[in-house]
């Protein structure tokens, strides 16, 4: 493995001379939330400094103002100790400073090679692709992003695509170079070449700003830590200095302690069986992924994870299960009951709660109120004549709020007004509100603060205590290996692999998330 | 206390709507006036005509509240769609194919009595107009085309088809020369007011409103509809049924806007002919659009537009224009309407 600290020598941390970039005063407002309220922070040469901090801690938003991609409102720039105006990305790269976004920025239809020369400044008006070749190759090796420069980007996988994105930003001349979240598509072994990169990029003087929320990134690669909170830098470390429970002190403002972990219970073959699906398969289309022969039995009273890179059929997992999709072979069973044909008001009736990862966009409905959206897919419960029995419902909803310990929204309010969080609290208060015997959780954690992600695991520990069946789909593996009692990897609709709790490794779930152990000797 | 608040929400959004209504009309009836004059006639005298004809005299009113009944009926079958996010430009076909299964009715059970008859007559003006946009309904649930160029281009369809009966099978002896239907018997004559042309109709029109009201505040499939509207991934996630949501709902706003087809041939012409409306369909959209699918804004807002068509009545006897300028006044009145609109909304 490597170790992003290995080439400690003349360009190591440290490094003397102006630093590449460094920002004072920066204030960003978006109406009345503070954004960012930075007082200073620099990026040495040949060092890897990591914003740390939840979503929200105003991360993104300081990146993409050194980027020039938003303005500030009030601030200072320098790069190399003269002060400067970006006020577009385009004058950013020639200043040198280049960025990764969580979402890439190539153009599919093209290929490796164009993607790379539309990105140079320099580009003349006909291009020599053989000058444009050699560059590629030579940075390519140095810095260990290989990739076929022929190809169609749409042709390769995401991991690829992000190798891309940082070669073009290389390539170009750019010597700050800000990453944003860059692990967040990638498998394991697939995060370790990216460290190497970054190791590289160090080695040879670029300053590398790394945005994270994860703690094992920091202390695997980061030279110095910014921990921002609500806007601020809470505090700045350096990695020597740096513990563990400092860092969650700075993010959050006080200690937080992870609630003891309840013991898996072992479900033997006794309990019954909540999903079956018997030899399931999907077809695709749409720029849906195909799952293949399917044979999946999560028994009531266990919490099972499904590991995998996104793309790989997650989503159509979690709809073939909630009744969105229809086997074409195969059949689905809830309860012993062949449900293949089911609709999903039908499946939600029997007792199947769904968390989604988006419920704004999947469960919510903006325009109508909390109360209103309350009521939508509770099926025949609430019914009175032609409407809803609003008072009954009402009351089943707060008793729901109150047993998950969640703060009472208004229920008059437009969806629309309350924040991410908390309509993430309105749909699980709706979706636990019934006592699901199966939920079916995708990526159930993703967007929310390390706090709420806690309790929604602990939700989810609960169901489970209370005889419920959980099925939830991640690509955090540390997550998964948190609160799952059985993990399964699905690698292009398929299930390649089963894992016990005993054998909850990174380094052996990794490989079969990429496809069995073909990329194993990579990592 | 949030009853209170909701009150004044509502008292406010009723406010911005008059204020609305009223800058709307203002702004076309300046620029209208502008061209008139350009034209070298008297817009002034124009309007004031207008409004002592109109609110003059009993006879005026009345018909104006004529005028309206088939822009409520149109806007509703518009209305109600665009509750959930569908686009129905076909009322005037679905107004034509509601006239034309009446007329069958009208013709084939003239036997009957009113009693038998009229209300038979409404539930085939309303299947014709219903099955008209069930075509798009279906084309649009099985994702194969969208309603707004279905219904649209359905639009052109429906009055050949009323056409070829008319010149064909249905053609009226007594008039060879003049392409229409036989009379209707009386028992097929949706009764009128107190020897006005005001009819029935109105009252299916006032009762279609508050139907589509109570089913949007009151009901559960209209807090569905409004959910498929807001967000249809989520709705489909949640389990709604957006197949038959479409079908059903598609199908009750082609009835309506077939039942308007109805009130004009059994009340209005008493025989099928073939300019059947002078584009009640397309000003319903425009009066739905303007009112936002609100029930009381279609009723204002059908006001103003049956004034509009009076200004053109004026217009045609006392400065010889043609009935025609009053289009370019509705033209008007909707480009100020999408000129207000915000970009890349919907409403």
């Amino acid at each position: 493995m490597l170790e992003c600290h290995e080439a400690e020598g003349f360009f190591g941390a440290g490094m003397t001379g102006p630093p590449l970039i460094e920002a004072s005063g920066i204030v960003k407002r978006f109406g009345s939330l503070l954004a960012n309220d930075v007082a200073h922070v620099e990026v040495r040469p040949g060092e890897v400094l990591a914003l740390l901090g939840e979503n929200g801690a105003g991360k993104s938003t300081l990146a993409k103002i050194l980027y020039g991609y938003t303005t500030a409102d009030a601030g200072d720039i320098r790069v190399r100790g003269e002060r400067v105006e970006i006020s577009s990305p385009r004058q950013a790269r020639a200043l040198g400073i280049g960025m990764v976004f969580q979402n890439f920025t190539l153009i599919p239809a093209l290929s490796v090679l164009e993607n790379v020369a539309l990105f140079q400044q320099d580009l003349p008006a006909v291009p020599r692709r053989r000058d444009i070749l050699e560059r590629i190759a030579s940075h390519a090796e140095r810095f260990h992003l290989a990739v076929d420069p022929r190809q169609p980007v749409r042709q390769l996988a995401v991991g690829d695509q992000q190798k891309v994105e940082i070669l073009k930003q290389i390539v170009g001349g750019v010597r700050v170079l800000i990453l944003d979240e860059p692990t967040k598509v990638l498998a394991p072994q697939e995060a370790e070449g990216l460290f190497a990169t970054i190791a590289q990029l160090r080695a040879e003087g670029f300053g590398v700003v790394l945005i994270t929320h994860k703690l094992r990134e920091v202390f695997r690669c980061a030279d110095r830590i910014a921990v921002m909170r609500q806007g601020r830098i809470a505090g700045l470390l350096d990695r020597r200095e740096a513990s563990e429970e400092r860092l969650l002190a700075l993010m959050f403002g006080e200690a937080l302690v992870a609630p003891a972990r309840r013991p898996r219970r072992p479900v033997g073959d006794g309990p019954t069986d909540a999903l079956v699906l018997d030899g399931v398969s999907t077809s695709g289309g749409g720029g849906a992924t195909a799952l293949h022969n399917l044979s999946i039995r999560i028994r009531a009273g266990e919490i099972v994870g499904f590991a995998g890179v996104s793309g790989n059929g997650q989503r159509e997992l979690g709809e073939l299960v909630m009744g969105l999709r229809r086997p074409h072979a195969g059949t689905k069973r809830l309860w012993g009951v062949d449900a293949s044909r089911w609709s999903v008001a039908t499946v939600r009736d029997r007792g199947v709660a769904a968390i989604p990862d988006d419920p704004l966009a999947l469960a919510c409905v903006p325009g109508l109120t909390v109360r209103q959206n309350l009521a939508l897919g509770t099926g025949r419960r609430y019914r009175a004549g032609l409407g809803v029995d609003w008072q009954e419902l009402d009351g089943a909803m707060r008793r729901s709020f109150a047993r998950l310990a969640f703060p009472l929204p208004n229920f008059n309010a437009p969806a629309a007004t309350l924040s991410g969080g908390n309509l993430q609290r309105v749909v699980l208060a709706r979706e636990l509100a019934h006592a699901p015997k199966l939920i079916v959780a995708l990526y159930p954690t993703r967007g929310l603060d390390a706090r709420s992600a806690m309790t929604v695991r602990a939700l989810l520990d609960e169901a489970r205590d209370s005889g419920a069946a959980v099925l939830i789909i991640s690509e955090d593996l540390d997550e998964l290996f948190a609160v799952s009692d059985r993990l399964l990897v699905l690698h292009r609709g398929a299930i390649t692999g089963e894992f016990g709790p005993a054998e909850f490794r990174a380094e052996a779930v990794g490989p079969l998330m990429v496809g069995a152990g073909a990329s194993a000797d990579a990592a | 206390m949030p009853r209170s608040a909701a009150t004044i929400r509502r008292v406010e959004t009723a406010l911005a709507a008059a204020s609305r209504f009223a800058l709307v009309t203002l702004v076309a009836l300046g620029a209208f006036a502008a061209l008139l004059t350009a034209a070298g006639k008297d817009p002034l005298k124009a309007y004031v005509d207008t409004v002592l004809y109109v609110f003059g005299n009993a006879y005026g009113f009345s018909e104006l509240l004529v005028r309206m009944i088939p822009l409520l009926l149109t806007a509703v079958a518009v209305a109600l769609p665009s509750r959930m996010g569908l686009i129905n430009v076909g009322g005037e076909g679905q107004l034509y194919m509601g006239a034309w299964l009446a007329t069958a009715g009208a013709l084939g059970f003239s036997d009957q009595p009113a009693v038998v008859l009229l209300p038979v007559l409404t539930v085939l003006g309303f299947v014709g107009g219903g099955l008209w946009a069930l075509i798009a309904g279906l084309l649009r649930a099985l994702r194969l085309v969208n309603e707004t160029i279905s219904t649209l281009l359905l639009n052109y369809v429906a009055p050949m088809i009323v056409g070829f009966f008319i010149f064909g099978p249905w053609r009226s002896p007594e008039s060879a020369s003049y392409p229409q239907s036989p009379a209707f018997v009386d028992a097929a004559r949706l009764p009128g007011f107190l020897h006005t042309r005001v009819n029935a109709g109105l009252v299916y029109a006032l009762v279609c409103l508050v139907l589509y009201r109570l089913l949007m505040t009151r009901t559960r499939w209209g807090l569905e509809m409004q959910a498929i509207g807001g967000n249809p991934e989520a709705a489909r996630q949640l389990g709604i049924p957006l197949f038959r949501y479409i079908l059903a709902v598609m199908f009750a706003a082609g009835g309506v806007a077939g039942i308007a087809g109805m009130v004009e041939v059994t009340a209005i012409q008493g025989r099928l002919v073939s300019e059947l409306s002078p584009g009640y369909g397309f000003i319903g959209f425009l009066v739905s659009w303007l009112a936002r699918g609100g029930a009381g804004g279609i009723v204002v807002m059908s006001f103003l537009f049956a004034v509009i068509s009076s200004i053109g009545d004026i217009l045609q006897i006392t400065q010889g224009l043609p009935f025609a300028v009053v289009d370019i006044l509705m033209a008007v009145v909707l480009f100020i309407v999408l000129g207000r609109r915000p970009a890349g909304r919907a409403r």
